[in-house]
């Protein structure tokens, strides 16, 4: 990978598996259809890693996302450090009893005698007509979860760097995967790199409006902001890129600078990861904003199947561009 | 049953000396709770101390339990302090889990109690990966999981055993079939009404076995663990017993079938074990006695000191929810 400056999403999670399995014999990984003998993914993130560290560390299971996250947990309990796929994120929804009761709280429910170090990979989002049990995004259920750490990259050198530390962090940390950003390339991570959890990152300076996103909704916020600056509008763009814990430091000092604050992500607004950000920025920030807080997510309604709707779902680059564009006139 | 495994005089008594602690230890519990010096729900697991006084035996300090809301008795036979235990369910930061996971939730890593659950099931799936972990680093160690009859409807059950079996893991699954899931009875919620039998529909052992009776729990139990270590792969074991106390303390037993139920009390596992050591010239009274007198003893002091003790501060609730902690 070194060999060249751009990588996609793929290659460097890839990369971030086989580097951390290759640096530490504890990390094990398993998942539905992981090994090569089933394809090494079904998009290839753990191709390669079951023939160079073997079939007992690298795993496919059986499609049976309770006995896959129970199994992760129990190997974690006792010093390993298992990365789980669960193929597509409304599986989860199948094995939300281990992540729920189980993973999130062991640590607490035990006084602290015991943890769970797994990651739990699992991948989403609208974009290619998967309808209704296969494109959601559910960071909030995970974020609502005391206990529980949410990660979600937009660009390959933050997804190497992230996954690092997650397969690293003592605590369970819910990785989310794009479908469709699998393939975007970016600047290649340097090898061994780390991004801590927890801290966000300024993709865009500016000043009259900030905008904070995670996942693929920040590549299309990029091109909002790009088309807000030929209107003459500064945006400020924050990666989130830590669901939870949020790097409310970054979002604050950003949202005080600008005075505005768009919130951007996939999931259903209601109830959604912007709502928890807005009533923050909103009662640390109240007298000091120069608007309200605006989020713009998903409708109140499942992931449709015919591509005029699907396409009206996430928020696009178009609807962000306005919806900054109306904070600030 | 004749095998190699059948117990000798020293592992029944060290079977009794469990099961003695368990019933006293209950016994204490249910007078704990009904005077309100404690204040918990409580699973009494009387009627069933033979299952896991047996099986510990049989297992090592290193070995792993995943056990259940229905389980003072399996971690008290694994070797949970009673110190710890006591405080914990008093709710006290001397507490094994300092007060935070209560009788539902005692862990004690230190003799491989790892994981005690309050949802039917999920012991199973998480037994796995600690015996993956064996299986990993080849360390020897067997995982048990222990679940009622009530468990085996529920997928987690049947997503366990299948990966178990394909995967070889070194576990081995113990059916506490006290006839009832909750207020149901087995029969009436169990398809085939045999939890053993399933274990064929995965291609691997289950036994069936008198829970109730230490020489077939034993050697059964055993068996089970000498597969296991033998990197044979998984057991399912169904040991038939009953619990006198229903579903949780306090209930409305109405919906049991009281001649059975009385049956099942007049056939008491524990004295007859006992009288049956006597009687076969295993023990004496006067022994049995000391080691009766011994538990109550330890359990009076455990419950002295955890009364004694003080509860958490508040400012543990935001504590050992992540290892760092991490600001709200």
């Amino acid at each position: 990978m070194s060999d060249k400056d751009t990588t996609t999403i793929v290659e460097a999670l890839n990369l971030a598996l086989t580097d951390a399995m290759a640096d530490d014999g504890k990390v094990i990984a398993l998942g539905e259809d992981l090994a090569d003998p089933e394809g090494g993914g079904v998009i290839g993130v753990t191709k390669g890693l079951s023939t160079r560290f073997g079939d007992t560390r690298v795993r496919s299971t059986p499609i049976a996302e309770q006995a896959i996250i129970g199994a992760a947990i129990g190997a974690s309990l006792v010093g390993y450090r298992p990365v789980a796929e669960i193929m597509l994120m409304n599986f989860t929804a199948v094995a939300m009893d281990m992540i729920v009761n189980h993973a999130a709280k062991l640590r607490f429910m035990s006084g602290g005698q015991t943890h769970v170090p797994i990651v739990i990979r699992t991948m989403t989002g609208t974009g290619i007509a998967n309808g209704g049990q296969h494109s959601d995004y559910l960071e909030a259920w995970f974020a609502h979860t005391a206990g529980m750490k949410v990660v979600a990259p937009s660009n390959p050198a933050d997804a190497y760097g992230l996954l690092r530390s997650a397969i690293e962090d003592d605590d369970p940390v819910l990785f989310i995967e794009n479908i469709i950003a699998y393939r975007s390339t970016g600047p290649a991570p340097k090898s061994g790199s780390r991004v801590p959890l927890g801290k966000a990152s300024t993709v865009h300076e500016g000043s009259d409006v900030t905008i904070v996103a995670y996942s693929r909704m920040v590549q299309e916020a990029i091109a909002a902001v790009e088309a807000l600056g030929k209107e003459g509008v500064s945006a400020e763009l924050i990666d989130l890129r830590t669901v939870s814990p949020w790097d409310r430091k970054t979002v604050m000092a950003s949202a005080a600078k600008t005075g505005r604050l768009l919130i951007v992500h996939e999931a259903v607004t209601q109830f959604g990861v912007g709502a928890e950000i807005a009533a923050e920025v909103s009662s640390e920030l109240f007298g000091k904003l120069k608007k309200p807080v605006r989020r713009l997510g998903g409708p109140y309604a499942p992931v449709p199947f015919s591509k005029p709707l699907e396409s009206a779902y996430a928020p696009d680059a178009k609807r962000i561009a306005e919806a900054a564009l109306a904070l600030v006139r | 049953m004749s095998s190699n495994y059948e117990p000798g005089r020293e592992i029944q008594l060290e079977i009794f000396r469990r099961m003695a602690l368990l019933v006293a230890n209950d016994e204490q519990t249910r007078r704990a709770v009904r005077t309100g010096r404690l204040v918990m729900p409580y699973y009494s697991y009387r009627g069933q101390e033979i299952i896991p006084s047996a099986l510990c035996t049989a297992l090592s300090d290193g070995d792993y339990l995943c056990t259940i809301y229905r389980g003072i008795h399996d971690m008290l036979a694994k070797g949970m302090p009673l110190k710890d235990l006591w405080a914990e369910v008093a709710g006290r930061i001397s507490g094994t889990c300092k007060g935070k996971g209560g009788p539902m939730h005692l862990t004690y890593p230190a003799k491989g109690i790892m994981v005690t659950t309050g949802i039917v099931g999920s012991s199973m799936p998480i037994a796995n990966g600690l015996a993956w972990a064996s299986q990993l680093s080849g360390d020897g160690r067997v995982s048990v999981a222990t679940f009622g009859d009530g468990a085996s409807n529920i997928g987690a059950f049947h997503e366990s055993l299948n990966l178990a079996a394909i995967w070889k893991l070194p576990v081995i699954f113990v059916c506490q079939n006290n006839l009832y899931a909750e207020h149901t009875t087995f029969e009436k919620c169990t398809a085939g009404a045999n939890v053993a039998a399933r274990a064929q529909g995965y291609s691997i052992p289950g036994v069936r076995v008198d829970g109730n009776d230490p020489i077939a729990m034993y050697t059964a139990a055993r068996e089970a663990v000498e597969r296991a270590r033998a990197g044979e792969g998984p057991t399912l074991i169904e040991a038939i017993t009953f619990r006198f106390f229903g579903h949780a303390l306090g209930d409305n037993d109405s919906y049991m079938d009281q001649a059975q139920k009385k049956a099942a009390m007049e056939a008491d596992p524990a004295p007859r074990f006992r009288a049956r050591l006597i009687a076969e010239g295993l023990a004496t009274e006067a022994e049995l006695a000391a080691i009766e007198a011994d538990v109550n003893a330890r359990i009076e002091e455990a419950i002295a000191s955890a009364l004694a003790a003080p509860f958490p501060e508040v400012s543990e609730l935001t504590k050992d929810v992540y290892g760092a902690e991490v600001a709200a």
